[in-house]
């Protein structure tokens, strides 16, 4: 699906990753661990096209990202559904209406598309939400339409920064679950956070790889979890 | 662009219009401007046209009305304004060469002389009104065939003081279409101003636009598509405003000469009508050149 190889950043004022390489199979679940600051929210940018590596190179679908020019930048993120870290909804918009973007942007009729979004509507719990301004919605009630907007076009690869970043232990259950309910629909994830004991939780429910970044590289984390 | 595209683009796309978040003061300042520039289109047009027709008219009248005057002593004058006649009735492209009679003469010299002069007994040269037809006549051979049979024969085809005239007319219709050409400019100007800041000030929408993979057309549609419709509304308001004020100008008359020729004429009446759908035209382009400039800086 994703395919990083020897891949190295830097951000112009010093080298933040270094020949890191990793493979995201098809149906796998990850996630990614490390110190605040170590890079994991750029190497999950770079995963989806949003930077470029200066060194290395990242393939998605088979695809150098290296090569791909705005349309087809367009396409690749399609077919990589994302929960942004602050969620990045349009604020004027209401929470059915920034769910649906993604249909709307590539030109799906949203009068056929209304029996899915509001099942996904009812599966992330907001459908006495819906027509709420994001502004107006609670941090878990913005991770979970984020995540509902990052699914809604079926995407074969779903990746989460820090999707349980502001809410209650209890909401970040919840938002895990649906995202190992995700995962047993076929979908590669890859999840990055900071808290170990959602790491822990899923390891009972699903068989994920736990990827820590430190000193520039990626390491595999072991059974210490 | 495709035929699919275009209607989408006139039809519109009520959902994919609120993407972009409504912006009601730049809007309004460019169907304000867009007004304003259409309302001086309508005028400098008007002016353009009445000038081109101030100018065809007095070119032709004054092509087809010139006068013949023999200066020939008294016993000669009948005998060389026969021969005069005789040569202009020969003549193709004349119309009608007429001698003025003594009455007529003196009738002209009135304002100056006063009636009780007696003029009859002055030796007055005799004055030839000739008329060209549609065609004219060729005033340089008519010039050489006299000289050379009637020997006090002067033609003044008044081309001394009608070309000035004609020229200042022609300089006019040019002022004004240059004026037009400004206008459209300054529009294009003040459109790609406006686009500009509307981009920047949706960057972060764009910005999640791309993150959930519109394309860049898709997003520049929203803002083109806005642009365009305030220059149509503007530029539709600025000329029914322009073709009232011009509508209600007095009409032409001999004393008001040609000031209150302006105006339009006929069909004139229907080129206003193409200011809006070219100022359309022109924030179309000018948009889709921002937009187009614009995305593709972004990442």
């Amino acid at each position: 699906m994703i395919e990083l190889e020897n891949v190295g950043y830097n951000y112009g004022g010093g080298e933040l990753l270094n020949a890191v390489s990793v493979q995201l199979a098809p149906g796998s679940f990850h996630f990614l661990t490390g110190p605040s600051g170590a890079g994991k929210t750029t190497l999950l940018k770079l995963c989806y096209g949003a930077l470029m590596p200066t060194a290395g190179r990242v393939r998605a679908f088979n695809m150098d990202v290296h090569g791909l020019d705005r349309d087809q930048m367009a396409y690749l993120r399609r077919r990589v559904g994302v929960v942004h870290q602050d969620c990045r909804f349009l604020d004027h918009l209401p929470v059915i209406e920034n769910i649906a973007l993604p249909l709307l942007v590539s030109g799906r009729e949203l009068s056929h598309e209304e029996a899915n979004l509001q099942e996904l509507l009812n599966w992330v719990g907001l459908s006495e939400r819906a027509h709420a301004l994001p502004p107006e919605l609670s941090g878990g009630e913005r991770q979970r339409a984020a995540l509902a907007r990052s699914v809604i076009l079926s995407p074969d690869v779903i990746i989460a920064d820090e999707p349980t970043g502001n809410v209650d232990w209890e909401m970040s259950q919840r938002l895990l679950q649906l995202l190992v309910e995700l995962n047993r629909m076929g979908k590669t994830i890859l999840v990055a956070t900071h808290d170990l004991s959602l790491i822990r939780a899923a390891k009972n429910q699903v068989q994920a790889r736990v990827l820590r970044i430190s000193n520039r590289q990626l390491q595999l984390a072991g059974a210490d979890l | 662009m495709t035929e699919g595209r275009l209607r989408k683009l006139i039809l519109g796309d009520a959902q994919a219009d609120r993407v972009v978040p409504p912006s009601g003061f730049t809007a309004q300042l460019t169907l304000f401007v867009s007004g304003a520039m259409a309302f001086l289109t309508v005028f400098a047009l008007a002016l353009s046209m009445a000038s081109g027709r101030l100018a065809d008219q007095w070119a032709e009248e004054l092509a087809r009305a010139a006068t013949l005057r023999i200066n020939a002593p008294a016993e000669q004058r009948a005998a060389q304004t026969e021969a005069a006649l005789e040569i202009l009735r020969q003549t193709p492209g004349v119309a009608t060469a007429r001698a003025l009679t003594g009455e007529e003469q003196a009738a002209l010299l009135a304002p100056w002389f006063g009636a009780g002069v007696p003029v009859g007994d002055l030796p007055l040269p005799q004055l030839i009104e000739v008329t060209g037809d549609e065609g004219g006549y060729d005033a340089q051979g008519l010039r050489l065939r006299l000289q050379a049979e009637v020997p006090g024969a002067v033609l003044d085809d008044h081309t001394r003081w009608r070309a000035p005239l004609v020229d200042a007319a022609q300089a006019l219709r040019r002022l004004a279409w240059v004026s037009i050409l400004l206008i459209g400019g300054a529009t294009a100007a003040m459109i790609t101003l406006a686009a500009n800041a509307a981009l920047a000030a949706n960057a972060q929408v764009i910005e999640v636009l791309r993150l959930v993979g519109a394309l860049d057309s898709y997003i520049a549609q929203a803002f083109i598509r806005r642009f365009t419709l305030r220059a149509l509304t503007g530029t539709a308001a600025g000329m029914a405003a322009g073709m009232i004020g011009v509508f209600l100008m007095p009409e032409a008359s001999a004393e008001g000469g040609f000031l209150t020729g302006l105006g339009f004429q006929g069909w004139g009446w229907l080129a206003p009508l193409l200011i809006p759908p070219l100022g359309a035209l022109v924030a179309f382009a000018a948009t889709t050149r921002a937009a187009t400039k614009r995305l593709g800086e972004l990442s």
